[in-house]
């Protein structure tokens, strides 16, 4: 009996002190100075290496972590970064880039033209697999080479410590987009050879060259950048730290935000929605996106563009984002959405089919009849059941709902397939679907960056929609140099993909978030990103 | 003992292999692969995506690399969390999901037993009746709700408790709650059943005519034998509860291993979802064998052949 009793005690004991032995400590916390700023903007991010990150919240991560040669300013407009000065032979080929002088490490040490050599090579290294790796650097010269494995192929030289020259294979006109973008940061050559992978994984080993390094992280609890004394703008960065919170339930981060332990969150219920219009604090801008449909063009009766069309019609845009998402989308009338960039600057949709949006907002029962009836259907007689495939997530599952609702009335039945989301992705890109649910979030604001989905032999073009004329301009767009044309050739491929219906624009993307009037001088981007570098916490 | 023990985990490794095996074959016939995302990653790309974590091999071959590397202590990299190993992630996910899930079961044992015995001594009067309908509620209520619940009283409403991560002892104390409720009501009605099962006994009966005090008769004599059921569900419950919960870890933002067991699952990262089955696998198995020794220490009558 006593021994029991003895034994029963001992693990009672072990199991407290399993409890208290290393709970964390706010340690981190009081390690760094300065005022810090606790946010949400999404779980545990996959990875926080610039050359293997492929999601948003990895980026923003990376984007206060790293800086590349060139930056987005708060205007949306190419600014310097780590380069001062940049600029572009005649035939549009080669690329000189300046570096800023006395740029250094968050180690110390210094950096120079031949760490952003080394990144990007290491962004085609085979033994890297970045997924961006095509998307940023597939216009370089040698890029086919150096993706084979044959790194020194690639066309990035150092002409010596400050200057970093690239030539392409063919001129791309918003290269300087990609110079901005987030894979192409420069990453320390000795930390990642040392530790391989691993080195973006540990606070230790995170060395960095931006406004923020890495002091502590935490899996799946959070991330802590401390301010970083070598930036080379890190005069005007005022917070002393940023605490990354990741959360991952929307309702947890929503309870964080009103106890006011996070002052910023990105993932806010939807069910709180109409309870917080009006609220200074909640946030709607829109990103550069479009949730779209997919038809399956190589499928009856779908590969007709009229039955397309009168599907396109039938759809009440304005009661889809409006009310079923609540707001947080905007009704899509064009394909590229607003935000997008035009080769002089301007907003891309403004010029769009002569400056008028190329559908309503608003369903026309009318206009789609008469197209079923020009197709051969009158009042959907004689079209089979269609099928709608979508994963169950967000409005996802409303969206296709409505779907079926707003068919039936031009006669349409529409039968709703719900597949997981990891086998929803390789049927939707096998072709195996009829009418699936799509979606495009821009990378870079060129247009061609969402008109590429369409392309005939595009890895994304799901429908696989294939237009000679649309081709053709796409071609045109990528070859030519002279802006005006480019510019031309781009609203020209737009112009077919509508007429042709070659999918069904929905809604347009938009971030909503609440955020603290405590938090001064950030701002968020197009690109769905949260700039906090140059914020303060006001008292 | 000795042999019984060596025996069981012999049959240990054979179960888990063979739950190594299952597994392995099970999750590369669901569609799908850990390296697809919205947007397509370019073919060049993916081939070298699966060149470099062996996944274009033939797929008997990657079972035989992995069961090889799996034996030298090796349960590869994560193909998501790029940089992280299997192992490191169960070594600095498990002792949080541990220590949340151990204070549970303790709770669940130092409230649930008393009162089992309470309600079975005072069976059919008001206090059982009130533990009856608690416990019921217990079981019925989801751990989502209760969770929800806690985190809208206790954290909203009353701002007495903080909601996010594990920084102090008061963080502990909703997740726990919320994990001990469910087994804490499945314990109190086990143990009043198995209690009243008991006292209902010969032995029983004859302890009170010898005029024996109510409570040394309880404890010596009735708890004794009335804890075993408690013993067996107890082990398969440790084993569970320590390894984490999904919901739980989601909702109170925990770094435990629970959400390692279904997101690896959804983002198909092969080498976690293996690592994670066979750590269970390894964990359930070896408390069934503790949980037999543990019966012969408090029933010396158990024979463990």
């Amino acid at each position: 009996m006593k021994k029991r009793v003895i034994s029963m005690l001992l693990a009672a004991v072990m199991t407290v002190s399993l409890a208290g032995g290393t709970m964390m400590t706010a340690a981190a916390e009081e390690a760094a100075e300065g005022k810090q700023l606790s946010v949400q903007v999404g779980p545990d991010p996959e990875t926080i290496d610039p050359a293997l990150n492929s999601a948003v919240d990895g980026g923003n991560m990376i984007l206060h972590a790293f800086e590349c040669l060139l930056t987005i300013d708060q205007d949306g407009q190419i600014a310097p970064g780590q380069a001062e000065e940049w600029g572009v032979s005649e035939d549009g080929l080669t690329w000189t880039f300046k570096l800023r002088e006395g740029l250094k490490w968050s180690d110390g040490s210094d950096l120079t033209a031949n760490d952003f050599v080394y990144s990007w090579k290491r962004v085609c290294d085979p033994n890297v697999a970045a997924p961006y790796a095509e998307t940023v650097l597939g216009m370089v010269e040698g890029f086919d080479e150096a993706i084979e494995g044959n790194l020194d192929a690639l066309a990035v030289t150092a002409v010596d410590d400050r200057t970093l020259e690239v030539k392409l294979s063919a001129p791309c006109t918003f290269f300087e987009s990609l110079a901005a973008f987030a894979t192409l940061s420069p990453v320390q050559e000795a930390t990642v050879e040392a530790n391989g992978d691993a080195w973006a994984v540990d606070a230790s080993t995170y060395v960095s060259n931006g406004p923020f390094m890495v002091t502590e992280w935490v899996p799946g609890s959070y991330i802590i950048m401390s301010k970083n004394p070598n930036y080379w703008n890190a005069d005007a960065v005022k917070l002393g730290s940023i605490k990354w919170n990741l959360i991952e339930d929307s309702n947890a981060s929503y309870n964080a935000y009103q106890s006011g332990e996070v002052l910023m969150i990105k993932d806010v219920p939807t069910e709180e929605i109409p309870s917080l219009e009006g609220n200074d604090e909640f946030y709607v801008e829109p990103i550069i996106g479009t949730y779209y449909i997919s038809y399956n063009t190589q499928v009856e009766p779908l590969d007709n563009p009229l039955v397309r069309k009168a599907l396109n019609l039938a759809i009440d845009r304005d009661y889809v984002a409006n009310t079923l998402m609540q707001g947080t989308y905007s009704p899509a009338t064009n394909f590229v959405g607003p935000g997008w960039k035009d080769t002089d600057g301007s907003d891309f949709a403004e010029n769009s089919n002569g400056g008028e949006p190329y559908m309503k907002a608003e369903a026309d029962i009318e206009g789609a009849l008469a197209a079923l009836e020009e197709a051969g259907y009158p009042n959907g007689e004689g079209l089979p059941v269609l099928h709608y495939s979508t994963n169950d997530a967000g409005y996802h599952k409303a969206v296709a709902e409505y779907l079926q609702q707003a068919w039936k009335e031009i006669g349409v039945t529409l039968e709703v397939e719900i597949v997981e989301w990891s086998s929803f992705t390789p049927m939707r890109r096998s072709g195996d679907f009829e009418i699936a649910r799509n979606g495009w979030v821009g990378d870079y604001a060129d247009p061609s960056n969402i008109l590429d989905l369409l392309y005939s032999t595009n890895g994304n073009n799901d429908g696989k929609f294939n237009n000679a004329d649309y081709d053709a301009a796409m071609d045109t767009a990528r070859s030519t140099t002279d802006a005006a044309e480019r510019s031309a050739a781009l609203h020209q491929a737009e112009d077919v993909l509508m007429e042709e219906a070659a999918c069904c624009p929905l809604a347009y993307y938009n971030d909503f978030w609440l955020q603290s009037s405590k938090i001064e001088g950030s701002w968020h981007s197009a690109y769905g990103y949260w700039h906090f570098m140059y914020a303060d916490i006001a008292e | 003992m000795v042999k019984y023990i060596c025996k069981r985990l012999g049959m240990a490794v054979v179960t888990i292999w063979l739950v190594a095996t299952l597994t392995f074959f099970l999750m590369n016939m669901v569609p799908g692969g850990p390296f697809l995302s919205e947007k397509a990653v370019s073919p060049k790309a993916m081939e070298a995506l699966e060149a470099k974590y062996g996944l274009d091999k033939p797929l008997f071959e990657q079972y035989c690399t992995y069961i090889g590397d799996a034996l030298h202590g090796d349960f590869g990299d994560s193909l998501k969390q790029r940089g992280r190993t299997v192992s490191s992630i169960i070594a600095s996910k498990f002792p949080v999901s541990a220590r949340v899930g151990g204070l549970a079961v303790l709770a669940a044992f130092c409230v649930g037993v008393p009162l089992g015995c309470l309600s079975a001594m005072k069976r059919g009067k008001v206090g059982d009746n009130i533990i009856i309908v608690i416990a019921t509620c217990g079981i019925a209520v989801p751990n989502f709700v209760v969770c929800t619940l806690l985190m809208y009283t206790f954290g909203a409403k009353l701002g007495w408790l903080p909601t996010l991560g594990l920084n102090s002892w008061k963080h502990y104390i909703m997740p726990v709650t919320a994990l001990a409720f469910y087994p804490t009501a499945y314990i109190t009605r086990l143990m009043r059943s198995s209690m009243l099962d008991v006292l209902g006994q010969d032995y029983m009966r004859t302890a009170r005519a010898k005029g024996l005090n109510q409570f040394v008769s309880l404890f010596k004599h009735a708890l004794r034998n009335a804890i075993l059921p408690i013993i067996t569900y107890l082990g398969p419950l440790l084993a569970y509860t320590v390894t984490g919960s999904f919901i739980v870890e989601k909702i109170f933002t925990i770094p435990g291993l629970g959400g390692e067991f279904i997101g690896s699952i959804t983002n198909r990262d092969y080498t976690v979802i293996m690592g994670t089955t066979i750590f269970l696998a390894t964990l359930m198995i070896l408390m069934n064998v503790v949980v037999d020794i543990v019966y012969k220490i408090v029933d010396p009558r158990i024979n463990l052949k």
